[in-house]
């Protein structure tokens, strides 16, 4: 076992409280040790305090958190104790750090080259000259291809994984000792999330970089990380090697965490029922416009002749990265985006092309649930009136008093309270917020309710929560969904089939056994490896 | 007063005005039910600020809205006159000049300084001789109930403390069922209180010394001005809500339409807000008013008495100052609105089939209402300036209706003249200022508190 003596950056007994309210600790007493070559993950769920303690030991912390006990060492220097001045020397020069959103933490009118080039110029002596070379050996080593050329381009022309590139290489510049990530992959897709731990670990072993990977995600810190601390309501309630915490976690809690991660083992049988939902040769093109007249001169071929089928009480799971389309073929079957080309079926009728008027009646048989649970619901109206809202305009035919009644049984069914019909969107958290938008799209007893990412931005215990739920209602009451998702992990447990998508078309159908263990695309097989394992 | 000696004069602003305040007031009304908008209002109300401003404004508001109630009286039969007809004076009243007292009609010759018992200007005058000679003369009516010219300054102080006097015990009455009503509340009534008293106590002043002296001097044609300036209230309060009330729908629909329509809809709003704001303001206002002035003097016909003219020139700034001033509210709209219709919950109710209509009524309105709030009281005082502006520049307000802007406008050349004239700037300065800082104050609170940004959630 390493001892202080190597660690290049040591946290000791650290709090942080919310200012002027001794009340509520935001940290209690954390300690850790960064080794050189070696990453640290801390992992937990959202609000347990991981980013807090990042930017803690940065001195970073926003005005209404005070940090009030505890020692950073830093080289043998408490930083606690260094002037600001000399906290700016520290900061980017020997303690990096890269965020979630590589966009928006780049200067969207800056060319990269130079972005990387300002932390030089700040921290070094190079002239312009060196830096450049300096700028464009970083960038190789950061496996962006073609760094001659990309070094004069804007963030917006590279793709995510490529900015977040940048962002290491930034974060490389001044070759510092220790690199803060704050979730690097979350925004990712899984081949792009793949490639950036891989990059990561490696820059940790070349150059002997003491890593903190702070991070939700227990498959990544299985792939990646040496050591992992488990954060819980602000406090480090494991530290383990990576090996002995996933063979024998000490808590409860971690064996919790480990556990959310969905059994990827059992697949669900695939059932064969009549078609519910029918779509052939779907394409969904976007015109591009340019000049002054906004003439048409391209177009996007968001979904290219795509042809899937849904039955009766069946799971059909939509997988592809972001921006291949499937959000734009749930659009296309809810009919609120219009269709170039294709049919669509449901029941024998052909929606695709059905005025609004005409598509009232069907309105009732296909519904949606949105992903992000915060603004799936308009603010300004109560639990009550949202759900209630399809019945109304869907002219179900309901006295004020049944439809009270109703949203009280469908409160009960996704277990919420019934009390909690006269409160507002903003009083939930993100896993009732979703189950209040299951109970919405239910209440008007649809026979299909398309799932766009539902569970993507909760935490892992909630989401387990959300996908039994949903379970739990297509036995009961048999309807159908089709399941849009990026995740491959969740899927051996909810779905009776698998569609795999890539640039708008379909490469891959198949019963999900069939799909998950002899995948027959090369993509399939490639997004599959991706996938963290446990 | 006999209320058959009086004939009502129903103006158009009057009309207006009352209906913009009974309107207001039932959707106040309506928000209480809004637990959120309640909380809202809640937190404008629970700093001090906040109760201040309000209360500030609103005796502002008062003071317009009784000023809005005209009247013409009966002129008193003359010899030779049809007995069975009455004839009604050629000026309009308005409660506010009852209760102003004869403020108006103590008009003296020419310019005379604040308090002071004499002209500001030397005239030749007989002495008890006969001789001529040249000095001030004494005014006609301030200090006029003086026996000796000597005691004017504790009869000034005297009357001040009367006046005061008057003004807290109304203050008080006006208190009292309030501080009945509500005794425990987290709400700074104290404050409320004092700042209801201290206004009622300003007012009684003003209007009791004002019967006895010029407080605020008087103009070159010896009108009070401490009377014009008050009565420049309405004018400048009703510039700031008839305007903002004519551009408020046209900014509304037409920016909440092109937002959530798109398409041609959008094309067409934006071509028309971008082709009226390349237009200079003061230029299309300026002809627009010059315009309304000549159809105004071409058809006499239609105005019974001068004031009426005057208000129709009124109604016409009003307007045009609506017509031109909602592009920017409809820009803000247009964009808010383009960002909450790609939001999940009304993509959500497009696959309920909820209708357009009510998408924007439930989802849409609610949603920007914030910014429409902050804007009209934002535009509220902007628009009193404005019709100072351009009163100055001479295509405001018709120069025989009392205005801020008028009374600026005329305190240019007294300003450059020596000695100096002050106090018609001065008075003028005062009112405006305690209304547009009132408004500004107030509205910063108010964007505080609507705007979602500074709202905990999640």
């Amino acid at each position: 076992m390493q001892d202080d003596k190597q660690a290049v950056l040591s946290v000791r007994n650290l709090s942080v409280e919310v200012t002027n309210s001794s009340a509520t600790p935001v940290l209690k007493d954390i300690s850790f040790n960064l080794y050189p070559g070696e990453i640290f993950a801390l992992v937990g769920e959202s609000g347990s305090g991981k980013s807090v303690t990042s930017l803690a030991m940065m001195r970073l912390l926003p005005e209404a958190l005070t940090i009030t006990g505890g020692t950073v060492l830093f080289d043998g220097r408490d930083l606690f104790c260094a002037t600001e001045e000399e906290m700016t020397a520290v900061r980017g020069n020997r303690i990096a750090m890269i965020f979630q959103e590589a966009l928006t933490s780049l200067n969207p009118v800056k060319k990269v080259g130079a972005q990387i080039e300002e932390t030089l110029k700040l921290h070094s002596q190079l002239d312009t000259k060196e830096r450049r070379a300096r700028v464009i050996e970083l960038l190789e080593e950061v496996g962006v291809p073609h760094p001659e050329t990309r070094i004069d381009w804007f963030p917006h022309q590279l793709s995510g994984g490529q900015q977040q590139r940048v962002m290491i290489a930034i974060a490389l510049a001044c070759e510092p000792d220790v690199l803060i990530a704050d979730e690097p992959t979350t925004a990712l897709d899984v081949t792009i999330q793949k490639q950036v731990l891989d990059l990561i670990r490696n820059l940790a072993r070349s150059r002997k970089l003491a890593v903190l990977l702070i991070t939700h995600d227990m498959g990544v810190v299985r792939e990646t990380a040496q050591r992992v601390g488990v954060m819980y309501r602000g406090e480090i309630i494991e530290e383990d090697p990576c090996e002995d915490f996933f063979r024998n976690p000490q808590q409860e809690y971690s064996r919790r965490l480990i556990n959310s991660l969905p059994d990827q083992k059992h697949f669900r049988e695939a059932c064969h029922p009549h078609p519910l939902l029918e779509v052939k040769g779907l394409k969904v093109h976007f015109p591009q416009r340019k000049g002054v007249l906004q003439r048409i001169h391209d177009w996007t071929k968001a979904v290219d002749d795509i042809t899937l089928s849904i039955g009766r009480a069946e799971t059909l799971a939509l997988v592809g990265e972001s921006g291949c389309g499937k959000s734009s073929t749930g659009h296309a079957i809810l009919n609120l985006a219009s269709i170039t080309d294709g049919s669509i079926t449901f029941e024998g009728q052909t929606i695709s092309g059905m005025s609004r008027t005409a598509m009232l009646p069907l309105r009732r048989k296909i519904q949606v649930i949105f992903q992000d649970p915060y603004s799936s619901m308009n603010p300004r109206m109560t639990i009550q009136r949202v759900i209630e809202e399809g019945m109304i305009s869907l002219k179900m035919g309901l006295t004020p008093e049944q439809r009270a009644e109703r949203v009280i049984d469908l409160l009960q069914r996704v277990k919420l309270e019934p009390e909690h019909r006269f409160r507002y969107p903003h009083e939930f958290s993100g896993g009732q917020r979703q189950r209040i938008a299951i109970a919405r799209a239910l209440a008007v007893e649809p026979e299909m309710i398309i799932c766009d990412e539902p569970t993507s931005a909760l935490d892992v215990s909630t989401r387990a929560e959300v996908l039994n739920l949903l379970q739990e209602l297509q036995r009961d009451l048999g309807v159908s969904y089709l399941f849009i998702t990026h995740d491959l992990s969740i899927i051996p447990q909810l779905a009776h089939r698998v569609a795999v998508m890539k640039d708008g078309k379909i490469v891959e159908v198949g019963t999900t056994e069939a799909v998950l263990t002899e995948p027959r695309h090369s993509y399939t097989r490639e997004l599959l490896s991706a996938v963290p394992h446990v | 007063m006999d209320i058959d000696s009086i004939k009502p004069v129903i103006l158009w602003t009057d009309i207006l005005i009352w209906l913009l305040v009974i309107s207001l007031s039932t959707f106040l009304f309506t928000l209480r039910k809004n637990p959120e908008s309640r909380a809202q209002w809640r937190q404008v109300f629970s700093s001090r600020l906040g109760m201040v401003t309000f209360i500030v404004i609103m005796s502002y508001i008062v003071l317009a809205l009784i000023d809005s109630l005209h009247f013409r009286k009966v002129l008193p039969p003359t010899a030779g006159q049809d007995a069975n007809t009455v004839y009604y004076s050629n000026t309009v009243n308005s409660v506010l000049d009852v209760l102003l007292g004869e403020m108006s009609e103590r008009k003296e010759r020419s310019y005379s300084a604040p308090f002071s018992l004499k002209s500001f200007t030397k005239e030749n005058m007989n002495d008890a001789e006969g001789v001529l000679y040249r000095g001030y003369p004494d005014l006609h009516h301030a200090g006029s109930h003086l026996t000796d010219k000597t005691q004017h300054k504790s009869d000034l102080l005297l009357q001040s403390l009367i006046g005061i006097a008057k003004g807290l015990i109304a203050g008080l009455l006006l208190c009292l069922p309030f501080r009945l009503a509500s005794k425990q509340s987290e709400l700074p009534l104290f404050t409320g209180v004092v700042t209801v008293l201290i206004v009622c106590a300003i007012l009684g002043w003003m209007i009791h010394v004002g019967n006895l002296y010029h407080v605020l001097g008087t103009d070159r044609a010896g009108n009070d001005t401490l009377y014009d300036s008050i009565k420049g209230i309405r004018t400048g309060v009703l510039i700031g809500t008839l305007s903002t009330l004519i551009m408020m729908p046209i900014a509304i629909i037409l920016g909440i339409c092109s937002g959530y329509f798109k398409g041609w809809v959008d094309d067409g709003v934006q071509y028309i807000y971008i082709t009226l704001s390349s237009i200079p303001g003061i230029l299309l206002i300026a002809a627009a008013i010059l315009q309304f002035q000549v159809f105004i003097n071409l058809n006499p016909g239609f105005f019974e008495v001068g004031l009426e003219k005057a208000d129709a020139r009124f109604l016409g700034l009003c307007f045009i100052l609506g017509i031109t001033s909602w592009a920017g509210l409809c820009r803000l709209l247009r964009a808010e609105t383009l960002k909450i219709s790609q939001l999940p919950y009304v993509q959500a109710a497009h696959a309920f089939g909820v209708s357009h209509i009510r998408i924007i009524r439930q989802h849409i309105l609610p949603n920007v209402m914030h910014i429409i709030l902050i804007t009209f009281v934002l535009d509220f005082s902007g628009l009193v300036l404005a019709e100072a502006v351009l009163s100055y520049i001479g295509v405001g307000v018709d120069s025989t209706m009392p205005s801020w802007g008028n009374m600026i406008n005329l305190a240019r050349s007294e300003l450059s003249q020596e000695p100096v004239v002050w106090w018609n700037l001065l008075g003028a300065f005062f009112f405006m200022f305690t209304l547009v800082l009132a408004a500004n104050l107030f509205s910063d609170l108010v964007s505080e508190a609507f705007n979602p940004k500074n709202r905990q959630e999640r």
